[in-house]
C-alpha cells in the first residue's frame, strides 16, 4: 500500500508480518489516539446524513424521509442563512485586511529596537492578551468601553467629547469588535515573524548599510524580502479560513443592540440546530462550510506550492 | 545567529528613529496592560468612589469585599475546582494519547505510517459541524458530564504535529537504533531513551493543552446544561459577559443603590484571570518554543 511496490502476495504479507513482530508495540500505542479519533471524528460523520433528510429526531434517521438536496435549496433560499454567510464573509475578510499586516509591523518595530529589556518586557506584555479567553477579553471591554460609566467614555466625556456607543450600537461594534480581535492577536503573532526576521543573513544588512541605505531601506530591501515567504504561508493559510467563524468570540461579544452583525454562520448554526430543532438545515450549513474549509484549504495549499513556498500539508 | 547582533558591533548613539518606535512600542504595550490594571482596581475599591467614576489606574477605598462575595458565594469557586479538574484530565490524557501517535509515526520503516498519518490530519481538516457532533455526543451518553468536556477534544492532532517534528529534529536516529540492537523494546526506547529527552515539548505541549481547555467554553455551551457542570468560563459569560451586562445596564440606570454589581463584575473577571496573569510570565517561553517549532512542519 504505502511502499507502492509490486511485490508479490506472500512477500508482501510475510513483510507486513516482519514489520508487525518487530513493531507491534507501536502499533499497541497507535491504538488510543486511533480510537479516540474514530469514536470522537469519525463515528460522527454517518451524521451528515441528516443534511439530506427530513430529520425528525422522534423517528430517527431510518424513520426520518430521505429528501436529497431538498435542504440545500432551502438553505439558498433562506434570508437567515444568506445574511449570516454575507456577515461572515464581510467580517472575516475585515479580521484579514486589519488583522494581517498589524503582526508584520509590530515585528519589524520590535526588531529595530536594541534595548534587549525593553524589547523583552514588551514582548511579554504583548503576548498576553492570547493567553486570555474570549469571554475575559469580552468582559474587559464591556466594563472599558460602557457608554456610561466605562473608563474611556468618561474620559472621553471629561474632555468634552460625547460618549461613544462602542459596543452598543452595531456599526461602532462591528469596528470594535474587529480592532479588539486584532489587539488580542497582534502581539502573539510576531513570534513567527520574528523568528523569520532572525534567519536573514546578517551580511546582508551590512551591505546595506555600506550601499548607505537607511533604516527604512534596510526594512524595505532586506528585512521584508527576507520574510516573504512566511508573508505569503501564513497569507494563505488566513485565506483557507475565510469560511471559519468562532462561536466563541461572537457569543461573547454578543448583546441585543447588535444582533444583526453578530448573526453569523456558527451562530446560524447554534439558534437554528440546537435551539430551534431544525437539525437538517443546521447539519446542512456545517456541511456546506466544512466542505467550502476544505476546499479553500487545499486550493490555498496548491496556491502555495505553486508559489514556491512550503504549503501546509 | 547574527541579524539583531549586527547594529551592535559599534555602540553608537541612540538614534531618534529608534526612540520614537521604543515609544510607539511602548505605547502598544500599554494597551495591552492597562485594561487589567484598571479592571483590577475596580475590583478592590470600594463602591462609592466605583459609582463616582474617579477609579482611574489606582485602587480608592481598598477593600476586597467583592472577592469575600464571590468566596462566600461558592458558586465560582466550586466551578473554578471544577474547571481545574476538567483542565488537568483533559491535558492528561490528552499528552499521552499525543505521545502515542506522534513516536511511531517518527519511524519512517512503521507499515501503514502515512494511512494512520492520514487518518489523524483530516479531522484537523473536515468536522461533522455542530449537530453530527452533538447527536453523537448524545448517544455516547457524555452530555451533562465532566466528561463531554475531557474526551472528545483531548487528542489534538495540530499538537501531535508539532511533538513528531520536535522528535524528528532532536532524537536522533542513531541513538534508538543502537539501543535497538542492544535488545530494547520500542516501549523501552520510548520511556527510557525518547521521553527523557522530550521534556521541553512536553512541557509546552501540556501548556498547550491546559491553556486551551481552559479557555474554550463553545463545547460547554452546547453539551451541557446543568449549571452545577458549567466550567469558569461559561459561568462567567453568563454573569458579566457582553449580553448579561446590557440587560443588566437598562435595569441598573435608574437604581442608585445598585453598585455592587460593576465592582462585582471587576471580581470576577479579576478571579478567572488572575490564575492565567500569574502563571503565563513562567511559561511564556515554553510557548514561543511551541509556535517555532509549529512554524517548522514535518
Amino acid at each position: 500500500m504505502t511502499d507502492g511496490k509490486q511485490n508479490s502476495l506472500p512477500s508482501f504479507l510475510k513483510s507486513w508480518k516482519n514489520s508487525f513482530k518487530r513493531d507491534w508495540q507501536l502499533y499497541l500505542l497507535l491504538l488510543l489516539p486511533v480510537a479516540m479519533v474514530i469514536i470522537f471524528k469519525y463515528a460522527s460523520y454517518p451524521g451528515l446524513r441528516i443534511a439530506f433528510l427530513d430529520y425528525k429526531p422522534a423517528l430517527g434517521y431510518d424513520g426520518s424521509k430521505f429528501i436529497g438536496f431538498g435542504t440545500f435549496q432551502r438553505i439558498f433560499k433562506d434570508a437567515d442563512f444568506l445574511k449570516a454567510l454575507k456577515n461572515t464573509l464581510i467580517f472575516n475578510f475585515a479580521d484579514l485586511i486589519i488583522g494581517f499586516p498589524m503582526p508584520i509591523i509590530l515585528a519589524i518595530l520590535l526588531n529595530e529596537i536594541h534595548f534587549k529589556r525593553f524589547k523583552k518586557l514588551s514582548q511579554t506584555i504583548l503576548y498576553l492578551p492570547h493567553f486570555l479567553s474570549w469571554v475575559i477579553v469580552a468582559s474587559i471591554f464591556t466594563q472599558l468601553l460602557k457608554p456610561e460609566t466605562g473608563l474611556v467614555n468618561v474620559l472621553i466625556t471629561n474632555l468634552g467629547g460625547q460618549s461613544v456607543p462602542f459596543l452598543t450600537e452595531k456599526y461602532h461594534w462591528a469596528v470594535s469588535y474587529i480592532v479588539i480581535a486584532v489587539w488580542q492577536g497582534m502581539g502573539w503573532g510576531t513570534i513567527i515573524y520574528l523568528a523569520a526576521i532572525t534567519g536573514i543573513n546578517g551580511e546582508l544588512y551590512e551591505a546595506a548599510t555600506i550601499d548607505g541605505a537607511g533604516r527604512f531601506g534596510k526594512i524595505w530591501h532586506v528585512t521584508l524580502p527576507g520574510i516573504k515567504g512566511t508573508i505569503v504561508t501564513l497569507l494563505i493559510m488566513n485565506l483557507g479560513r475565510m469560511m471559519g467563524s468562532s462561536f466563541e468570540r461572537l457569543y461573547s461579544f454578543d448583546n441585543v443592540m447588535v444582533t444583526d452583525f453578530q448573526y453569523q454562520l456558527s451562530i446560524y448554526i447554534y439558534e437554528k440546530g440546537l435551539q430551534a430543532g431544525n437539525f437538517s438545515m443546521a447539519t446542512a450549513v456545517g456541511l456546506f462550510q466544512s466542505l467550502v474549509g476544505l476546499i479553500l484549504v487545499i486550493a490555498s495549499d496548491r496556491f502555495a506550492k505553486l508559489l514556491g513556498e512550503d504549503g501546509l500539508m | 545567529m547574527p541579524s539583531s547582533a549586527i547594529s551592535f558591533k559599534k555602540r553608537r548613539k541612540v538614534s531618534i528613529g529608534e526612540i520614537i518606535i521604543c515609544i510607539i512600542i511602548a505605547i502598544i504595550s500599554l494597551t495591552c496592560i492597562l485594561p487589567f490594571i484598571h479592571v483590577f482596581s475596580k475590583s478592590v475599591s470600594s463602591d462609592h468612589y466605583v459609582l463616582q467614576k474617579s477609579v482611574y489606574l489606582l485602587p480608592k477605598g481598598f477593600t476586597l469585599t467583592a472577592y469575600e462575595n464571590i468566596f462566600n458565594d461558592g458558586k465560582m469557586v466550586r466551578s473554578m475546582g471544577l474547571t481545574v479538574l476538567v483542565t488537568v484530565l483533559f491535558t492528561v490524557i490528552g499528552m499521552i494519547a499525543t505521545t502515542c501517535a506522534a513516536y511511531p509515526l517518527t519511524k519512517k520503516r512503521l507499515k501503514g505510517r502515512l494511512f494512520f498519518s492520514y487518518l489523524f490530519l483530516f479531522t484537523l481538516y473536515f468536522g461533522a459541524g455542530l449537530i453530527p457532533e452533538y447527536l453523537l455526543m448524545k448517544d455516547l451518553n457524555l452530555l451533562n458530564t465532566i466528561w463531554v468536556l475531557v474526551l472528545p477534544l483531548a487528542f489534538s492532532p495540530y499538537n501531535m504535529l508539532i511533538m513528531k517534528s520536535f522528535l524528528q529534529s532532536n532524537i536522533p536516529d542513531s541513538l534508538e537504533e543502537s539501543a535497538f540492537l542492544d535488545g530494547a523494546s520500542n516501549f523501552q526506547i520510548l520511556i527510557k531513551i525518547v521521553l527523557p529527552l522530550s521534556k521541553p515539548i512536553i512541557a509546552t505541549l501540556s501548556l498547550f493543552y491546559a491553556v486551551g481547555r481552559w479557555n474554550a467554553y463553545a463545547d460547554a455551551k452546547y453539551y451541557i446544561t446543568k449549571q452545577a457542570l458549567y466550567p469558569l468560563q461559561l459561568l462567567l459569560n453568563q454573569m458579566v459577559g457582553a449580553s448579561a451586562d446590557s440587560t443588566a445596564i437598562s435595569a441598573l440606570e435608574g437604581g442608585a443603590v445598585m453598585s455592587t454589581p460593576e465592582v462585582l463584575q471587576a471580581a470576577c473577571v479579576m478571579f478567572a484571570t488572575i490564575p492565567i496573569i500569574c502563571v503565563y510570565p513562567f511559561v511564556q517561553k515554553y510557548f514561543v518554543k511551541g509556535v517555532m517549532i509549529g512554524a517548522v512542519k514535518g
